[in-house]
């Protein structure tokens, strides 16, 4: 008797359809285009203030625009997504263990929001929100 | 013989045959299999085999989802055939296909060799740090140092976790989500001193850096080991050890 073992390729592009929890990883793994493109609109930002007020108005009056402020919504809803989705599986990869019993997930998810909070208030009340 | 206190059911079981002395590819086979709702995917084949159609390869041994032999895609998810129940899929058809990911011996049966190479390759057994002669006793260990790592020893190695991750789809080097568990699950236990000797092999990118973390093992896991978890848990130790030795070398381990 041959061995003749039959290899079933997996479609490079396309393997993702195939499940919904493959769709769902994909979603948050897509969700870090959004913030990579939110982050070059920053070094733009930094970029137009180096080079003076002129181009500084520019790029404010840009950021006002519909376009702008649709993609900023989107952004903001994705890196919440992403956020959310990465705090929710955090007690994964840190397992804080007292005595002989491993703390409840929320208590490690839940440092994160309240760590997430804080420095978020932080930041606003330090750019002068408040 | 049927019990007449338990539903009958007629059952299309639909199952990617492959005979590699005659065949050129697979092809799914339809066969219409009397059922009773209480069996589950493992009784309906072994019925189907028994009384209609006896060349049918698969593998199963215990039927008690200890022995992790009857892995398959049971309607495209990675499932033990012994614990996948017929009343929970109420359709008429019910898929039935080898595990993905792995080459296809012949019919249900995959090839699990690279599976067995890998598992071997991170040692999976326990390597005393400080060596006893039996006149020392025995190796002690409280309750809390068993809970750091019981939860990775009960993998059977069923490899559903490898049916279920699309890393290992796309890139078979991947060590994958059982292998690296179970050198977790040695790394975690207070007797072991061989963690240095696994991390040259998990560490890596074949090992846990190819992870991108989809989950998919732990959904897919009947012994609720949670690999994704103990992949995880090695990459934080191997990055607190890339820290240490870069930047604070004057720690010891």
């Amino acid at each position: 008797m041959s061995r003749r073992p039959y290899v079933r390729e997996v479609p490079p592009t396309s393997w993702y359809f195939r499940m919904p929890r493959y769709m769902r990883y994909m979603a948050r793994e897509v969700t870090s285009i959004f913030i990579g493109i939110y982050t070059m609109i920053m070094v733009f930002g930094l970029a137009a203030l180096a080079a003076g007020p002129e181009r500084w108005d520019a790029f404010l009056k840009a950021l006002q625009t519909p376009l702008s402020l649709t993609f900023h919504w989107l952004a903001l809803a994705f890196a919440l997504y992403n956020s959310f989705t990465w705090f929710n599986v955090a007690p994964k990869a840190l397992p804080i263990q007292v005595g002989e019993e491993l703390m409840p997930d929320i208590v490690v998810a839940g440092g994160h929001y309240v760590v997430w909070v804080l420095l978020s208030l932080f930041i606003l009340f330090w750019a002068g929100v408040f | 013989m049927t019990d007449n206190r338990l539903a009958a059911r007629q059952i299309e079981l639909e199952i990617l045959r492959y005979d590699p002395e005659k065949d050129q590819e697979p092809h799914f086979e339809r066969y219409s299999v009397p059922c009773i709702n209480e069996w589950c995917v493992l009784d309906a084949l072994n019925h189907l085999k028994d009384s209609i159609d006896p060349t049918l390869a698969y593998r199963w041994s215990c039927h008690m989802q200890v022995c992790g032999s009857c892995g398959m895609m049971i309607n495209g998810e990675p499932k033990l055939a012994c614990k996948a129940m017929l009343r929970d899929y109420p359709d008429a058809v019910i898929r039935i296909e080898p595990l993905a990911h792995f080459p296809v011996e012949r019919d249900l049966v995959s090839v699990a060799d690279d599976f067995m190479d890998k598992l071997k390759r991170v040692k999976p057994y326990l390597i005393p740090g400080k060596v006893r002669v039996p006149t020392e006793g025995e190796y002690k260990q409280t309750p809390a140092q068993l809970k750091r790592y019981r939860q990775f020893a009960m993998c059977i190695n069923c490899m559903l976790c490898y049916a279920a991750c699309p890393e290992y789809g796309l890139q078979p080097k991947f060590i994958g989500p059982a292998a690296i568990s179970l050198a977790h699950r040695y790394n975690q236990d207070s007797r072991d001193g061989g963690r240095d000797e696994r991390q040259e092999e998990i560490a890596t990118n074949e090992g846990v850096w190819e992870c991108t973390f989809v989950g998919a093992c732990s959904e897919v896991c009947p012994k609720h080991v949670d690999p994704a978890a103990a992949l995880q848990q090695v990459k934080v130790a191997s990055t607190v050890d890339w820290y240490l030795e870069h930047f604070m070398s004057w720690v010891k381990k």
